[in-house]
Order: structure tokens, then C-alpha cells, then sequence
């Protein structure tokens, strides 16, 4: 006998202040407030968190790992978006 | 321990699969990069992988057990803290390891229904009863002790999720060992009598403790395959030995004796060899026949059944919120 699914939901942490929210991993859960709970118990038994968000796993969607080289390969090719592609004389200083 | 899975035949069917994915597969493997959830993947390899990370979130739950046995009875309320806190963490871990394993496409609620058909093993330690005081902190420093020197390579495994896993569970069981060894150290320095209990629960614990590494790697059936796929990255024989050498020096400094009459140190290699392990009880309580196989999966049903009516009121509230609330907004 295999019972009905619990919905899945995936669970971010802030640990600190002023860090944005980090995903942990997830639970399983019948709804949000339940959810909370759960990721409460679950990942912040150790003082990990200052809040905690938790969105359903299917409301997520995900780029395709077969996409991989057209999405991203492109940028490996423009090297003139980073400041290190500008040649500036030493004497200029800082910049 | 909960490596065992991997020496488990694999009896699924051979699928006839993609040369040129296989390679790039193999290839990623080879540069130590990371298999991710969609990535493509050998049937084989989602397949021991499902098999390795339930059997390790099963044995989490099931391990609960043994030591839930001494909450109650625990003989200070920091010692009682600390042991709950434990039993929670193992609760934990079953649940990180749980998650894990459904990114390879398959459910909590189909794991957990092949442990309560009996059809999914747990680590064979689980499996033996909890008689003193003294044996809660063998499992601390023993059994949490090997645990953690098969799941530290674990953190390097190359599926991702199951890494990212091991990563937080290795974290804190290193608390688990530590609380372990002080109850043996506290016992150790007290009455002949508590000494006493210390040494019994060291003699029944041992040898168990080393039988969780699995079978000698000349009767493993899946290390070389696991260990090409770099699931696993040392041998059940290396781990062993090691454990033994990290083990033997602590029990000295606890002034306890290892229950191996063979047990000698060879300079040569720096490595204290030990005697032949009884395989034939390991086999016996994989097949179901240890001290308390019966009593852990009878209590693992009970609790799943007698919570239920928890998971269906859960589900039934939330749908009928729903409900109400998709009223409402049909009624502006």
C-alpha cells in the first residue's frame, strides 16, 4: 500500500543578516505553515537561521542541462565584460 | 555502515544505453565533477545510488530506535538532553538522505513502503538490543564512530545531492561521537561496577561495529563498479583497518580491553591487526535472524500506522483551506 504523495517543498535559509537566502534541501509537507515547521526542525537545529522561506518544488522552473551550452557557453567567448580585459598603465594607480 | 547496500547484487534489467552519453558521463566522473539530479546517468548507477542513500536514510530512522530505548532511563538530565538532541539529529539525517534519494525519481512514501515490507535493508548494527547505560555510549563512540569514518568520504561522493547530504550530516555527528566517549569516559573513572558495564558493553559491541564496514572487499559485489563511478571512495577493508587504528588507542586510554585475543600491533606497517571476523552472524542478521530485526521493523510499522490519521487529517486540512479559499475568490 503506497499512501498519497505529500506535496514537496524546497526550503532557503538566511543565516546572517545581510546574506541573501541560501537553498538547504526540502520537506514534505500537507501545506506552507506546516512546511515552515518542518524546515525549522528539520535544518535550523543548530542555529543556522534567521528566516526561513519555503516555496513548492513545482512551482520552480528549472533551466534544462541540455540547454547548458547555449545558455551559458556564450559568455566564455566575452571576455571584455571583465576588468582585467583593459590594459591600464601601472602608474595610472587603482582603478 | 551504511555503505552495505553496495555489496548487494544488482539485479536490474541491462538496458542497451547511449555510447556517446555513457562516455561524457564517464568522462565528468573522471574530472571529479558533480552529477547532478537532471543530468543524464547509467540505469545502474541511479539504481545503486537509490539503493545506497535509502538504505542510509533507513538505517537513520531504524538507529533512533536502540537508543530511544535509554531516553527515559538516562541518569542526568544533561546526559537525557544531549541523547534526545542525538535521536532527533538521526531523525534528521533519515530526512536529508530521504530527500536525496527522490531526486533520482523516486518517492518517500514508495521508500518507506519498501522498509516496512522488509523488501529495503538497514545497516546490520540496528539490529542488536540496548541492555545498559554503557552500550548508549559504545553506539556514541563506536557506531557513530564508524559511521563517520564511511560518510566523511561520503562528502566527496559524485552525485551532488547525496554529497550535499553527507556534508551536514558529517557535521554534526561529530557531537554524537564526542557525547559517546565521555559516557565511556565517565563510566571508566567511576565504581568497579560502572568500569564493569563499560568493558561488557565494549565486548558486545566490537566486533558488530566492525562488521558495519560490510563484507572483505574479495566478497564485495559492487566496490569496483561503485568505486569507478566514485560513489564510494575507499574499500569496506581500508575503512575497517582504519577504524581499528583510531579505536584500539582510545579504548587503551580508557584502560578497556578489545575483546580480540588475535588483536597485536605490527611496527612494520604502523596498523594494529585483528583477528576473523564472524561473518556467518553477519549474514544472519542481514538475512532478518539478529537479536532484534523482529522488534525494530514491528515498531517502525506501528509507528507508521498509529501516525496515519496525523498525515491524513494534514492533507485533509489543507484541502479543504484550499477549498475555501478558491470559494472566496470564485464569490468577488
Amino acid at each position: 500500500m503506497t499512501e498519497p504523495k505529500m506535496p514537496l517543498w524546497e526550503v532557503f535559509i538566511r543565516a546572517r543578516s545581510g546574506l541573501a537566502h541560501r537553498h538547504v534541501g526540502s520537506v514534505h509537507a500537507a501545506d506552507a505553515e506546516m512546511a515552515l515547521q518542518a524546515a525549522r526542525d528539520t535544518y535550523t537545529r543548530r542555529g543556522e537561521a534567521l528566516s526561513i522561506w519555503v516555496v513548492p518544488s513545482a512551482a520552480i522552473t528549472a533551466s534544462d542541462p541540455a540547454d547548458k551550452d547555449s545558455l551559458f557557453e556564450p559568455t566564455a567567448s566575452k571576455p571584455y565584460r571583465h576588468p582585467t580585459f583593459y590594459d591600464i598603465p601601472s602608474e595610472v594607480g587603482h582603478m | 555502515m551504511y555503505t552495505q547496500a553496495l555489496n548487494q547484487a544488482d539485479t536490474g534489467s541491462k538496458l542497451v544505453e547511449d555510447a556517446d552519453k555513457l562516455a561524457r558521463f564517464e568522462a565528468k566522473i573522471d574530472a571529479e565533477e558533480r552529477i547532478e539530479p537532471n543530468d543524464w546517468m547509467p540505469e545502474a548507477y541511479r539504481r545503486t545510488l537509490v539503493r545506497q542513500i535509502s538504505q542510509h536514510a533507513h538505517s537513520e530512522i531504524v538507529g533512533m530506535l536502540p537508543e530511544g530505548n535509554w531516553i527515559t532511563r538516562a541518569p542526568t538530565l544533561r546526559r537525557k538532553a544531549a541523547l534526545i538532541a542525538k535521536v532527533q539529529d538521526e531523525g534528521g539525517h533519515g530526512l536529508y538522505l530521504y530527500a536525496a534519494a527522490e531526486t533520482l525519481g523516486v518517492s518517500r512514501e514508495e521508500l518507506i513502503d519498501q522498509l516496512l515490507s522488509g523488501r529495503a535493508k538497514y545497516s546490520s548494527i540496528f539490529n542488536y538490543p540496548t541492555l545498559t547505560w554503557a552500550d548508549i555510549g559504545c553506539i556514541g563512540w563506536l557506531v557513530d564512530g564508524a559511521a563517520i569514518m564511511n560518510q566523511i568520504p561520503l562528502c566527496r561522493t559524485s552525485y551532488g545531492p547525496y554529497a550535499r547530504a553527507m556534508i551536514r550530516i558529517c557535521k554534526e555527528e561529530s557531537f554524537h561521537q564526542r557525547q559517546g566517549y565521555e559516557i565511556m569516559l565517565t563510566l571508566c573513572r567511576g565504581s568497579a561496577e560502572q568500569k564493569a558495564m563499560a568493558q561488557d558493553a565494549l565486548n558486545r559491541w566490537w566486533w558488530p561495529a566492525l562488521m558495519m564496514f560490510g563484507p572483505p572487499d574479495a566478497a564485495s559485489v559492487h566496490t569496483e563498479q561503485s568505486m569507478r563511478w566514485k560513489i564510494k571512495r575507499f574499500t569496506n577493508d581500508a575503512l575497517r583497518q582504519q577504524f581499528v587504528d583510531a579505536t584500539v588507542p582510545q579504548a587503551h586510554f580508557l584502560g578497556l580491553t578489545i575483546p580480540d585475543p588475535d588483536l597485536r600491533y605490527d611496527e612494520a606497517s604502523g596498523h594494529w591487526r585483528f583477528g576473523a571476523i564472524d561473518w556467518e552472524e553477519f549474514r544472519q542478521v542481514l538475512a532478518g535472524n539478529g537479536p532484534c530485526n523482529r522488534e525494530r521493523m514491528e515498531a517502525r510499522r506501528r509507528a507508521h500506522e498509529e501516525g496515519a490519521w496525523v498525515r491524513e487529517a494534514a492533507l485533509a486540512h489543507a484541502a479543504k483551506r484550499r477549498a475555501r479559499a478558491a470559494a472566496k475568490i470564485a464569490a468577488e
